[in-house]
């Protein structure tokens, strides 16, 4: 059959110059994730190979998205169309600042993890498929940001969700199996919502491809109709309930307090800003005007994640759990900035992801070391720690304070970007709400700092007294306990005292989506 | 014929909107399997039902001469099924597992992760 067409012209349908070798980095984050995981998981009865393997993949994922970050900053928006065939036909692989920028930091905070659960999981953890799935989480969220398809997206956020619940489970202990039934039955339910969005926004455009809804939307008489305006709060209520913003984030802490703890660090790092980011991307790329109609109740629902967060914080005795609030409370902070929905804005809440990504998974880290130390995860039962280490000591006080958005660390610039843009839109109610936030957040991480390693010993212990000091021959972890919140740390510091790299990053990703010229331009190629 | 399908599509959604909101664990799992189907069936529906003519195109022409079948949301409902298929199966062993281990199946009883009556943090020392 094959000599039967010998006329027919394929470049009418496929492109057929060859993608150039350097653009095939739009694809490597997923493909080594792909590849490694496969490897990690057919190897996983090699358990004292698990975390080498694991790791030699997390570190090729890094540099890959160092070099895709370059190469995007450098080229600008980079797509690359599966199959060859012409956009908006094939699915499209489309890695712009924003995009890659979150890529990047995903995949060192993953790498961190995969260096800090070498010491937290034991053998039978790496033989029930720590390091696989681990890897495989990383597919989905870089798939995640960096796919230029509505409905790819759909299925990378599958991809990650079904990671997830493996990792959730490992240990298989009593409270993990019941977080795990919330977590697992309140996600599934999002990721319908949102996949009954995506049906019906293919059912109104006919195409699932972001740059391609992005134009038609843009040339309809009425962006913001009826029946936009319902695909888009679809997509609101479905994106917000990943990423836990405030009426629909009980799954949150019911459970990212129960799995081990390297588990909880990356998923308070990376879960929820894959719903943040997928609510940029859809709300300021593809269904702009409908972000305007729905602004105020964005800012409403912005607001009641940042209080109740951060009240939820305050009310808990277990850092864990006192953790999971505040992850969601930063959540709340992203939402002002998408509520405002200015270049400023947008700037400040992918700034504010990339500072929440780091910070969230360090201080969890840093919970779990002191458990190790103290015994326990109980505010009532630990003490002293500051006796046993005072470096660590000051770690956790600098990760107290960039997550509260004290200067001089890295929560501090999102958080002046976010209430400034506020203020600029005339929203008072919402910058107020992002620095009361900011305040409460401070008392709930000081009184751990005080209660954990300011007094002298756990509750009981008489005031102006030490207890006994921990002694020596308690497990205070490897340096590969220490390497990876030493990284995360010092990004913290980084990112605080030389913000002038994140500002530029974020002010390129936010541009990008508000103008989203380049974008289309690198799907459809330069001739249109 | 759409008009039909559409209302037996907000029939699966009522039923399975219902069975969610039970306190029982099975009937959530068999609310959630339901809303799996009413949404393939969406988006099958939002590609338009065009019966009994294949998306083929003759040798002669770029594109199709008439209007076909849609063969695109049948794509996008294999994938979804499978995936919604393999968490269904996922969830039928969580659960099983959870009352095998928390001993009961009443969402209202399953406080092992969030106990009540946690004690408050401690005022000061």
């Amino acid at each position: 059959m094959a000599g039967s067409y010998p006329s027919v012209d394929f470049s009418l349908a496929m492109n057929m110059t060859p993608v150039s070798a350097a653009d095939w980095l739009v694809a490597a984050p997923v493909a080594i994730s792909l590849v490694g995981g496969s490897f990690c998981l057919m190897l996983r009865k090699n358990t004292a190979s698990q975390a080498k393997l694991g790791m030699i993949f997390l570190t090729l994922l890094v540099l890959a998205n160092i070099g895709l970050l370059i190469r995007v900053l450098d080229k600008g928006v980079i797509t690359m169309v599966m199959g060859g065939w012409l956009p908006p036909f094939g699915i499209a692989f489309t890695a712009d600042a924003l995009g890659a920028t979150l890529s990047l930091i995903a995949s060192i905070v993953a790498f961190c993890a995969g260096l800090y659960g070498a010491v937290t999981f034991d053998s039978t953890g790496r033989r029930y498929g720590f390091y696989p799935f681990l890897v495989l989480l990383m597919a989905g969220v870089c798939g995640a940001f960096l796919t230029g398809d509505v409905f790819n997206l759909y299925v990378w956020f599958e991809v990650l969700l079904i990671s997830s619940y493996g990792l959730l489970i490992l240990g298989n202990e009593r409270p993990q199996l019941d977080g795990a039934v919330k977590y697992g039955v309140l996600n599934l339910v999002g990721t319908n919502l949102f996949l009954i969005g995506t049906g019906l926004l293919y059912g109104v455009f006919g195409t699932l491809n972001m740059a391609d809804i992005a134009v038609k939307v843009a040339e309809l008489d009425n962006p913001a109709s009826g029946t936009i305006a319902t695909i888009a709060a679809l997509y609101f209520l479905a994106f917000a309930m990943k990423a836990a913003a405030f009426p629909v984030n009980f799954w949150l802490p019911a459970s990212y307090h129960t799995p081990n703890i390297v588990v909880s660090a990356v998923f308070a790092g990376l879960l929820t800003k894959v719903g943040v980011y997928a609510l940029i991307r859809i709300f300021v790329l593809i269904l702009p005007a409908s972000r305007e109609y729905l602004a105020d109740v964005i800012a409403l629902v912005a607001m009641a994640t940042m209080i109740t967060g951060v009240l939820g914080a305050l009310a808990q005795t277990e850092v864990r759990r006192m953790l999971g609030f505040l992850v969601i409370a930063g959540i709340g902070s992203m939402l002002s900035g998408l509520a405002v929905g200015s270049t400023l804005a947008i700037s400040g809440a992918i700034f504010y992801a990339v500072h929440s990504i780091v910070v969230m998974t360090a201080l969890y880290m840093a919970a779990g070391v002191m458990q190790r130390m103290g015994g326990s995860f109980n505010m009532r039962e630990l003490g002293g720690l500051y006796a046993a280490s005072p470096a660590f000591a000051g770690v956790f006080l600098v990760l107290a304070f960039g997550v509260s958005g004290l200067p001089p660390f890295s929560g501090f610039w999102p958080k002046v970007m976010l209430v400034d843009a506020a203020l600029i839109d005339g929203r008072g109610w919402l910058a107020t709400a992002i620095l009361v936030s900011g305040f409460l957040t401070t008392l709930a991480v000081g009184r751990v700092w005080i209660f954990a390693f300011w007094r002298g010993g756990p509750e009981g212990t008489p005031d102006g007294t030490a207890a006994p000091a921990v002694p020596a021959s308690a497990d205070l972890g490897s340096s590969a306990m220490w390497v990876p919140i030493g990284i995360l740390t010092a990004l913290v510091v980084f990112f605080g005292l030389q913000p002038e790299w994140m500002l530029e990053l974020s002010a390129r990703g936010a541009s990008g989506v508000i103008e989203p010229v380049g974008y289309v331009r690198s799907v459809f190629g330069v001739g249109q | 014929m759409e008009t039909g399908l559409a209302i037996v599509i907000g029939l699966f959604f009522a039923v399975s909107v219902y069975l969610m909101l039970s306190k029982q664990l099975v009937r959530m799992l068999l609310g959630i399997a339901i809303l799996g189907n009413a949404v393939n069936m969406s988006i099958f529906l939002n590609g338009r039902l065009t019966r009994e003519v294949p998306p083929v195109i003759p040798a002669d022409l770029y594109v199709p001469a008439e209007v076909t079948a849609n063969p695109l949301p049948q794509a996008l409902v294999l994938t979804a099924i499978v995936i919604s298929f393999s968490f269904f199966a996922f969830l039928l062993v969580l659960a099983f597992r959870a009352y095998q281990e928390v001993g009961t199946d009443d969402v209202n009883e399953m406080r092992v992760a969030e106990p009540e009556n946690d004690p408050l943090p401690p005022q000061g020392y």
